[in-house]
């Protein structure tokens, strides 16, 4: 646990030593901001929902931003090889990364907390869904950073990383707009592997253990897919 | 304590390692010797579990790999060639990282040992320099610092001194030394003077293959005893020289080396290594000929280390 811990902390300081997390929050600051706001005053809702149901597709293209150098950089500097013969075993290694990269992702929300606080100033805010957006965004960013990391684990080159890690969030993200293409029989389980539905169902303030279940699921199929390719390549 | 049995790794089809056997005592500093891609790293690579090996089988005391490959670790510490670290942090945060990971948490423990290192490895003047900064030789004393910080028994260091300058080449070998009075040392190179300096043991490794496995002293000794004399004359020629000496003892090897200007210069061998310069003196002696050269030659380590790795091409 104290491993996992300290690769955690390591990773989440790193973050902020280099300009990477001040160049990725604000790009999503100002990417989600303008999206949120272009429509906001013309709807005139006091609500996030058009903030949340943008996340699964902004975050597939930020999370991989902040996931391709966990592994892909390690390898190419060779610190990877210091790591691995130090006393720490490969799932305490990927924990650590996931953890530090969830973490990062939620201090990436963190400056959108002003959207509600300035909200509720001027009209009735619910805060249900708001605290269940925020909660399902945090779930949404787990999954997302979990894929990432699998995508780094991958290959030395982080332009490589955060292609694949789009690829695997974006089609996440949209496999329940596609349900048109897959046949009857299994429009359900399409339905039930997207992420977006199981958002959808959180940001409305529904906390629901299966959608729980969902996304505990998702990270824990590619920290193990992380696993096999350390495992595979070592 | 480390104990190697028919140690093999393919790279798809190309056999890197094949069937490397070792063994070591505690105290003791190992040498492998080797060519530039003659396996070296790769076998230290799976001795500190990093790779798995192809086939045979890792002991460390009585841990075996891969069922305890967490427990050996903590047992070792590596440094991996051209010491890779994490450039942006700092030498102490970077230290600090590694002491947690190696379980060295406990504040005043820490800072002990901190303080041991940075005097060990003369590191208190970079404590607080971005990793980044640094030229190679202080990187390699930051691995080098990384690698022993949990006082391990076993220390696996590839390549320590590549890249470096005469001087801070000496400082890596004297802390190698220092430390390898108590722990053992495995360390590559493919200097011959720089295992010969600091190895209790050599093994020369060729082409994934073990050729020799001995004690330092031991391959010395094999090297003073195929020497030869080196004689050069003036005042004849290296014919009539030659036949003069045969004269001496019919068994004697004589082949001319080289004529420089009238002087001529030949590799005298004995068939049983005897020192025969005495006898060569008073027999030139009765001639006219001019001694300008009369020494005793041992074949170098140098030349024992090209046969064995050339013999492969």
């Amino acid at each position: 646990m104290t491993q996992i811990r300290t690769i955690a902390i390591k990773e989440f300081k790193d973050y902020f030593i280099s300009p990477i997390a001040y160049i990725v929050i604000a790009l999503f600051l100002i990417v989600t901001g303008w999206f949120f706001f272009s429509t906001f005053f013309i709807y005139g809702r006091a609500d996030l929902r058009d903030f949340f149901s943008l996340l699964p597709m902004t975050f597939s293209f930020f999370i991989p931003a902040i996931t391709m150098r966990l592994f892909a950089e390690e390898k190419n500097v060779g610190s990877y090889e210091t790591l691995l013969t130090m006393p720490v075993s490969f799932t305490q290694i990927a924990m650590g990364k996931f953890l530090a990269a969830t973490l990062f992702a939620a201090a990436m929300l963190l400056p959108t907390l002003s959207y509600p606080l300035f909200i509720a100033t001027i009209g009735e805010l619910d805060p249900g869904p708001v605290i269940g957006g925020y909660i399902g965004a945090i779930l949404l960013a787990g999954a997302y950073c979990s894929m990432g990391i699998f995508a780094s684990s991958l290959t030395r080159n982080q332009i490589i990383a955060f292609i694949i890690g789009c690829a695997l969030c974006f089609f996440m993200a949209i496999l329940d707009r596609m349900l048109f293409f897959v046949p009857q029989a299994l429009v359900p389980v399409v339905q039930y592997l997207g992420a977006n539905a199981h958002f959808t169902n959180i940001s409305k303030g529904i906390i629901d253990s299966r959608d729980l279940v969902y996304f505990a699921s998702v990270v824990f199929v590619f920290i193990f897919s992380t696993y096999m390719s350390m495992k595979e390549k070592n | 304590m480390i104990d190697v049995q028919n140690l093999t790794k393919y790279y798809d089809d190309f056999c890197a390692v094949d069937g490397i056997s070792l063994t070591t005592q505690p105290g003791e500093i190992l040498g492998l010797l080797g060519p530039n891609g003659a396996g070296k790293t790769t076998i230290l690579r799976m001795l500190t579990g990093f790779f798995s090996p192809t086939s045979g089988r890792i002991r460390v005391n009585d841990l075996e790999m891969p069922k305890d490959t967490l427990k050996i670790k903590a047992l070792m510490g590596y440094l991996p060639e051209s010491a890779p670290l994490y450039h942006n942090m700092l030498v102490y945060d970077y230290l600090d990282y590694v002491a947690r990971l190696k379980g060295l948490i406990r504040p005043a423990e820490k800072e002990k040992r901190f303080r041991q290192l940075s005097r060990l490895c003369g590191l208190s003047a970079i404590m607080g320099k971005p990793i980044a900064t640094l030229s190679k030789g202080l990187k390699q004393r930051v691995g080098l610092a990384h690698a022993m910080m949990t006082d391990p028994d076993i220390l696996i260091l590839d390549e320590p001194t590549s890249g470096l300058d005469p001087n801070q080449i000496a400082d890596i070998r004297d802390i190698i030394r220092g430390i390898g009075k108590e722990k053992t040392i495995i360390f590559s190179t493919h200097i011959l003077s720089e295992a010969e300096a600091t190895c209790d043991r050599i093994a020369i490794i060729n082409q994934g293959k073990k050729v020799v496995d001995d004690a330092t002293e031991n391959l010395k000794q094999h090297a003073r005893t195929a020497s030869f004399i080196r004689l050069g004359v003036t005042g004849t020629d290296a014919a009539q020289a030659t036949a003069r000496l045969k004269q001496l003892d019919p068994e004697l090897d004589i082949t001319p080396a080289e004529t420089l200007a009238d002087t001529v210069i030949l590799e005298i061998r004995t068939k049983d290594n005897r020192d025969i310069r005495a006898d060569l003196y008073l027999t030139i002696k009765e001639t006219d000929w001019v001694i300008t050269e009369l020494s005793l030659e041992s074949q170098a380590l140098e030349q024992i280390f090209q046969e064995l790795t050339r013999g492969g091409e």
